[in-house]
């Protein structure tokens, strides 16, 4: 379930949106909820739906060369084929990636690049992830893969206290920094509760690793690319619902795409909305909804990187607009959005004044006052 | 002229007027049929019937032990058709179910259990329904033996209120009384069934707890701590590879340094048993029942075994393996066939007592499949409850934060 995080500036000066004062909990509530595609007022029966949004294409990008047709897992075999085939350190492995892997994402490169740098590993995440490590350490450019993010826990304890402090507690002697976690991440319809969950959360306490989460293929493939490239320790997650579903113009040589940079994929002025993965084509939905119907401005942001993430291009947002409403798949509390949240709230230019009135850092001359509103999309 | 004590079955019918004369197709008696309706269709000479009989079984493999189980085992008639009965009915419950899930009334995840049947039936027969057990996602065959019902069942394949755990587990995850499911991640099972072990020897009452995974699971690292830890505190615990060849499309060849599942547990004694038969299966697991409950410490056993269909429904099963392959362990490893033939060679039981058996199992299996279609889901009162253990009621948020749903637990 989708969990989305609204703060306000209750200052009629900025805000457009009706009864924003006294009843806005129900209210201004209820009128988001009816724009929402998924889900209504009250509570149904059950109904199937279909993919609760629609993917729309990106342009192709014309700085990176010619560009191929290919939908998300294409394009993280693309990535990959650039990757072996430019840096003769690099190996895939990863549960049954060998044939092609459950999402086709490895398909061809054991027949191209040999067995002995795309295989197969046994059944065992601990053991692939610390395998993973120590390969990174020698020197190899290690690409693991986990199967679906849901089993990444046995692995946990290798990310957290291997791989994000070794170059710490080795006073940058050894690090792991050519070692990349790819793993089929987040709801996909069908998947319930071992195939659909969204742990970055859990990772981003931790520092000394990268989270990458990308929207497309487009996306994807340059941000893959770049975490191969870092020299961190990275870990890159693929919402599994948008594999077949997400088709766009890929350019076939290999480009990277920034890390620790969100990208404003709207302007707008009344509203920030910012997601990460499937939510940002909700979320795209959602901003279209609300020009439409309530004549609300959205600004989008694309996180693309969890963690460092970019505090300075989502607080400015929110200095212009005032208001941020953040969405993500994962449960609400402890959720990304909190930390998200919390940030901006002391971000210094943001003047904003809790209410009820709270310990905050930054106390402000304006008289206004915000709330926070949580809603689910899903 | 006979006095009609017995239904005989009828050679032939001259159905004219009653009474009339007609004789018996079995003992060839001259029988006066009176006018009370006549249904006969097998014979019920019980005193035809071997009450029992021994059979040879294959000799197991064995590992840190000084002998294994018994190379005879004896089948009793009953337990011959009740082992029959349950194995066919899972069975068709299986094969109903791939035809449900293939209509969609299933959805989510399946994983077939058809081709393993012995194994369930073979472990239940030798343990006792107040001892323990826990296994992986392949479930359903379990749930049956340990006290589910097939209606329950099928309508938790389905999601309904019906279902064995309230519509709200699925496949994966089906419960009964000292069956402890039902375990998507793969290997989390087992440090639990050490840990029910342990709940067994501490409270002294003589049972233990039976703990399955499979060979791809074998090679978790969690599974060889909890041999040790088993082995250390001596617990009363049979763990049991399923070793049906594949763990999901990867043959055990390509995944394990060792193929001897039954030697993995090192300092635990082990057994190589043939999966495909039950009454091998159920000498086995009598063996390793009195090894651990004799205070011996836990036992390791490899069933080695088949399923016919792929990993789940969404895996045809034919891309890593032959549809030849299949097709041979079919013919000639069945474990219903080889029961079936057995019986029928000792003159167990007849043809027609089985076909009736079978024609009982189709029914049970279609009515519960009509149960688990009309069945209605459950309440959305029902959907947060059980998430803590709460009193009193707490609220939940709902899928927007102004309807709040009630859990109650």
């Amino acid at each position: 379930m989708a969990a989305t995080r609204l703060f306000l500036r209750a200052s009629p000066v900025k805000c457009s949106l009706t009864g924003l004062t006294g009843g806005v909990h129900s209210s201004l509530g209820l009128t988001l909820l009816k724009l929402s595609p998924a889900c209504t007022a009250k509570p149904q029966a059950q109904r199937r739906h279909a993919a609760h949004f629609t993917y729309h294409p990106e342009p192709a990008p014309s700085q990176y060369g010619p560009t191929q047709k290919m939908n998300l897992f294409q394009s993280v075999t693309s990535a990959l084929d650039n990757t072996l085939a430019g840096d003769p350190t690099a190996v895939i492995f990863g549960e049954d990636v060998a044939f092609g892997g459950v999402f086709r994402c490895t398909v061809g490169l054991r027949d191209k690049y040999g067995k002995d740098r795309v295989f197969n590993t046994p059944l065992c995440e601990q053991g692939i992830v610390g395998f993973g490590i120590g390969a990174a350490a020698a020197g190899a450019t290690a690409i693991a893969e986990i199967q679906f993010a849901d089993y990444i826990y046995p692995a946990f304890d290798q990310i957290v206290n291997e791989a994000a402090k070794y170059r710490y507690r080795s006073g940058n002697m050894f690090d792991c920094g050519k070692l990349t976690i790819r793993s089929p991440w987040g709801c996909v319809g069908h998947g319930s509760i071992y195939h659909s969950q969204c742990p970055e959360a859990f990772f981003t306490h931790c520092p000394g690793i990268k989270i990458v989460v990308p929207r497309g293929p487009v996306q994807a493939k340059g941000l893959l690319l770049s975490c191969i490239a870092d020299q961190n320790p990275c870990i890159f997650f693929e919402p599994k619902i948008l594999y077949r579903a997400a088709v766009e113009q890929v350019p076939t040589e290999a480009y990277q795409i920034p890390l620790s940079q969100a990208e404003v994929l709207q302007e707008g002025s009344d509203l920030t909305l910012v997601a990460w993965g499937t939510q940002v084509h909700v979320l795209k939905e959602v901003a279209a909804m609300a020009q439409e119907k309530l004549g609300v401005s959205c600004e989008l942001i694309d996180l693309r990187t969890i963690l460092p993430w970019d505090t300075e291009t989502v607080c400015k947002s929110v200095v212009k607009t005032g208001r941020l409403l953040i969405s993500h798949e994962a449960p609400v509390t402890g959720g990304f959005a909190a930390e998200i949240s919390s940030t901006v709230q002391t971000y210094e230019s943001t003047w904003i004044f809790k209410f009820p009135p709270q310990p905050h850092k930054k106390v402000t001359a304006r008289e206004s006052k915000y709330l926070s509103l949580y809603f689910a999309l899903f | 002229m006979f006095p009609f004590t017995q239904k005989h079955k009828i050679a032939f019918n001259l159905k004219i007027y009653f009474p009339y004369p007609a004789i018996c197709k079995a003992c060839w008696q001259l029988t006066i049929i009176s006018k009370i309706k006549l249904v006969v269709v097998s014979a019920r000479t019980y005193a035809d019937f071997t009450p029992q009989a021994s059979f040879d079984i294959k000799k197991c493999d064995v590992h840190k032990l000084e002998e294994g189980p018994p190379l005879q085992a004896v089948l009793t008639r009953e337990e011959g058709l009740q082992y029959y009965r349950t194995m066919q009915t899972m069975r068709r419950m299986e094969l109903k179910s791939d035809q449900l899930y293939k209509q969609k009334i299933i959805r989510g995840f399946c994983h077939l259990y058809d081709g393993q049947e012995a194994c369930a039936v073979g472990i239940e027969a030798g343990i006792n329904l107040t001892d323990h057990l826990i296994t992986a996602y392949r479930a359903h065959g379990y749930t049956l033996t340990r006290g589910g019902t097939v209606r329950e069942i099928m309508a938790e394949l389905t999601g309904r209120r019906g279902g064995i755990a309230k519509g709200k587990g699925g496949s994966m995850h089906m419960y009964t009384k000292h069956f402890y499911g039902g375990n998507g991640i793969v290997g989390a099972q087992v440090p639990l069934g050490a840990g029910v072990a342990l709940a067994c020897k501490y409270l002294g009452k003589n049972e233990l707890c039976v703990c399955l995974y499979g060979d791809g699971a074998a090679n978790q690292g969690q599974i060889f701590e909890t041999y040790n830890m088993a082995s250390l505190w001596k617990l009363p615990c049979i763990f049991i590879c399923e070793n049906n060849k594949y763990g999901m499309g990867t043959s055990v060849e390509r995944a394990a340094a060792s193929t001897d599942y039954f030697k993995r547990g090192d300092f635990i004694p082990g057994l190589r048993v043939d999966g495909m038969d039950v009454l091998c299966v159920r000498e086995a697991t009598k063996f390793a029942a009195e090894h651990c409950r004799s205070g011996k410490g836990p036992i390791l056993m490899e069933l080695q075994t088949y399923r016919y269909h792929g990993h789940s429904m969404s895996d045809p099963g034919i891309s890593y393996r032959t549809r030849e392959e299949i097709q041979e362990v079919r013919s000639k490893s069945d474990p219903i066939s080889m029961l079936k033939d057995r019986m029928l060679s000792n003159n167990m039981a007849s043809v027609e007592e089985l076909k009736e058996i079978d024609v009982e199992v189709r029914k049970e299996i279609e009515d519960a499949a009509q149960f688990a279609t009309t069945d209605p889901e459950p309440p959305l009162d029902d959907l947060c409850n059980h998430i803590f253990y709460n009193d009193p009621p707490m609220e939940v948020r709902g899928t927007n934060p102004w309807t709040k749903l009630k859990s109650v637990s």
